[in-house]
């Protein structure tokens, strides 16, 4: 080992650089929280609830892609030929749309009864739909990691590469300053190709609907508006939202096998992120979801103090948070709370 | 006076603790049956007497305190905290720290009960007040995700202090529940150990059983007294409009500091006694689910009122235990076989890894859901129920069964 070492210094001046691997890393993480962020704000903005089952949807969607993508094999038992990414990008879209279709069941079942109570109750609500569906999926999903099987694997782009050298005859891997892994490529297209999407829904009529439904929902349905029609689609669309995110937690490098008992629970990092951007901001969201994956990249790879213990990372995105809400405690682009007494 | 209970002909009757008769009367026959719960003289409830059955009941002694802090805060001053857990690790350590064996592996001082007991809560209650400022800054949605940061800050510090807390997965012993004057050898009161009390043999849970229920009594007039004096009605002017609230007088941040302040007092107090009565605890244990659980107490037993946090407290204890029990009666149903109720009842169990059941009774993994998962689907379920179609809980069906015989056989 340390001959190899030894090699690698005397073949090659490229050293593996932690900073910009700390920054693809903060990327990846960061278009996590940035989803699953902004379908929650969807969600909130336009029927008020705060929606604590975003993990449990999130699990879902992410367990309904596995399986469609290999044990259940829709559509790609009827496309024998078809490339393999086309297969299991249509199994992604596949399971989408049912984990909207759930999502909607679920509003209509649980939320649609609770319209007009107190806010808290609302969250309260999900809190109890969170625990059940958690469950259930978990079950679901077993013990063992469910594979993704998603085109992509564990292959990576390195940048700035140069060869390794030869020890003997043994031929060492290439050392690369950066390593970009194509799941965090493709994470970053879709993340942007969804935040397009979500602003360009926007502008369309239902859209507009959909705001006016969120500033004022008696007046909506003056207009016409069906407000209980906004309810069902701003929860289909978070749903979308928190099961793309479910997807990325379960890819490499995150679970390098695939959807598991703590994909879940994961996703309750995202909270931090939408408070950090304000509960009610669309654009906070995605902003929130940046910085909170970029402060836990930076911790995890640059704060190594043998007093904080192991997993430090994990409480980054809450210490954030708490220190961002101490100075603004409606986020950085809330709705400001006006009171007087 | 005598056939009209409700006549109150002043503030302090109207007020008092057990304000009519009847209430009088059933609380004292109910705290009678308690007592005697461990003796085995109840006709019918023997069963309850097993060491199993005291440990159920204990625990639910525990929770109800943990529930009646969560009720102040949430039931009463209508702020939710997710991080009750938090506060339940607090307490538990400080009482670690203070009162377990000196000589043992991991660090303690030995002191007495009557020290670290109240001191478990008091500092729990100040971190409460610390922690304060912020979460008063915060309104309540955004409170509910301050405080679910703190379950996940306090899990990493409890996994990561192991010379206190002994680490992840591994956990510590604590402190028995012994009383001592202090820090004499032979225990002035032994609850941790088999013996005669007053010349009459009890196990080491009846023991436990009935210090606990002591100190349940003591919390649940403590918190009864909160709720009816000043500092309640406060809570609950806050809760209903704080505008209003402050309006009329109330100072808001302090009486938040406060809510948060008493409430993690019954917190650190009841994650003691807990810690202290199961005798080893893992860090892993003071999570986001047990901070649930006491929201799911204080909404099942219904949110606001004492006797609805008693009631939730013990529905949710006590529903593990039965829910194992009918999965072992529905197994034991299907086993015998060749009964329709076998066959019906062959759809709710599995009792194979090739068997179709909604629960699987075999250890490790099978189709269905486990014991354990299966309680978790039920509090999902009864916490979407009550607040849906009941949300004054387990007490509010009480006040309307109470209200419908009150009339009987007239409607009103």
């Amino acid at each position: 080992m340390s001959l190899a070492l030894a090699v690698l210094a005397q073949t090659t001046e490229i050293v593996p650089s932690a900073f910009w691997r700390m920054v693809v890393n903060g990327v990846s993480l960061g278009a996590i929280y940035a989803v699953l962020a902004m379908g929650f704000v969807i969600i909130f903005k336009s029927t008020q609830v705060f929606n604590l089952a975003t993990g449990a949807i999130a699990a879902v969607g992410a367990f309904l892609v596995a399986s469609a993508a290999t044990i259940v094999n829709i559509p790609g038992r009827w496309m024998g030929e078809a490339p393999a990414w086309l297969q299991w990008g249509l199994s992604v879209v596949f399971a989408l749309l049912v984990t909207a279709i759930f999502a909607m069941i679920l509003e209509r079942l649980f939320l649609r009864p609770m319209v007009g109570e107190a806010l808290i109750l609302l969250a309260v609500v999900t809190l109890g739909a969170d625990i059940l569906i958690r469950t259930i999926t978990n079950d679901f999903i077993g013990l063992s990691a469910r594979p993704m099987a998603d085109p992509f694997g564990i292959s990576q782009v390195g940048i700035g590469c140069a060869d390794g050298g030869i020890v003997g005859s043994v031929q060492l891997i290439e050392v690369c300053s950066v390593r970009i892994p194509h799941t965090t490529i493709f994470q970053v297209i879709l993340t942007a190709v969804l935040v397009a999407a979500v602003a360009l829904f926007f502008r369309s009529s239902t859209g507009v609907a959909m705001r006016a439904t969120a500033f004022d929902q008696e007046a909506a349905r003056a207009q016409g508006i069906s407000v209980a029609r906004i309810f069902a689609l701003s929860f289909a669309i978070g749903a979308v939202l928190a099961a793309v995110g479910g997807m990325f937690i379960s890819m490499f490098p995150r679970r390098p096998s695939g959807v598991d008992n703590f994909t879940a629970f994961f996703a309750f990092r995202a909270f931090p992120a939408v408070i950090l951007g304000g509960l009610d901001s669309v654009f906070g969201a995605l902003v929130g979801g940046f910085i909170i994956g970029m402060a836990e990249s930076a911790a995890s790879s640059y704060v190594t103090f043998d007093f904080l213990g192991t997993g430090f990372g994990g409480v980054v995105p809450y210490v954030v948070m708490l220190l961002v809400l101490l100075i603004r405690p409606y986020g950085l682009f809330g709705t400001e709370e006006i009171r007087r007494v | 006076m005598r056939g009209r209970p409700l006549l109150f002909s002043s503030y302090e009757q109207d007020q008092a603790l057990l304000n009519t008769t009847t209430k009088r009367v059933s609380v004292f026959i109910l705290l009678f049956l308690l007592v005697l719960v461990p003796f085995e003289v109840l006709p019918g409830l023997g069963f309850l007497a097993e060491d199993s059955w005291l440990r159920i009941l204990s625990t639910v002694a525990i929770f109800a305190i943990g529930g009646l802090g969560m009720n102040i805060l949430f039931g009463l001053a209508g702020q939710v905290s997710l991080g009750h857990a938090f506060f339940m690790g607090i307490g538990a350590y400080v009482a670690a720290v203070l009162g377990a064996d000196p000589d043992g592996r991991y660090f303690g001082l030995g002191l007495p009960i009557w020290i670290w007991l109240p001191a478990a809560g008091i500092v729990a209650a100040l971190v409460g007040v610390a922690v304060g400022p912020t979460a008063v800054r915060v309104r309540g949605l955004y409170l509910a995700v301050v405080t679910l940061g703190l379950v996940f800050i306090g899990d990493y510090m409890f996994r990561n202090l192991d010379t206190i807390t002994g680490g992840s997965e591994l956990g510590r012993t604590f402190p028995p529940l012994d009383f001592r004057l202090w820090m004499e050898d032979e225990p002035l009161l032994n609850v941790s150990s088999d013996g005669a009390w007053l010349g009459i043999d009890l196990t080491s849970e009846a023991k436990s059983y009935l210090v606990l229920l002591v100190l349940a009594i003591v919390f649940v007039i403590f918190a009864k007294n909160i709720q009816r004096t000043r500092v309640g009605r406060a809570f609950m002017a806050i809760r209903d409009r704080d505008v209003a609230a402050e309006i009329m007088g109330v100072d808001e941040v302090r009486y938040k500091l406060l809510a948060f302040g008493i409430s993690s007092f019954f917190a650190g107090i009841a994650g003691a006694l807990l810690a202290s009565f199961v005798g080893s605890v893992i860090p892993e244990r003071w999570d986001l689910f047990l901070s649930v659980e006491f929201i799911a107490i204080v909404l099942i037993g219904g949110a606001g009122t004492v006797t609805g946090t008693l009631l939730g407290a013990a529905f949710v204890t006590i529903l593990p235990r039965v829910v194992q029990d009918f999965t072992l009666w529905v197994q034991g149903v299907v086993d015998a076989g060749d009964s329709p109720m076998a066959t019906v009842l062959d759809f709710v169990v599995a009792t194979d890894s090739s068997d179709f059941g909604l629960v699987n009774t075999l250890p490790g993994v099978g189709p269905g859901l486990s014991v354990f998962q299966l309680n978790q689907v039920i509090y999902g379920l009864l916490i979407i129920g009550f607040l849906i179609f009941e949300p004054l809980g387990l007490y509010g069906i009480w006040i309307r069964m109470r209200n419908y015989w009150k009339g009987w056989p007239f409607t009103y």
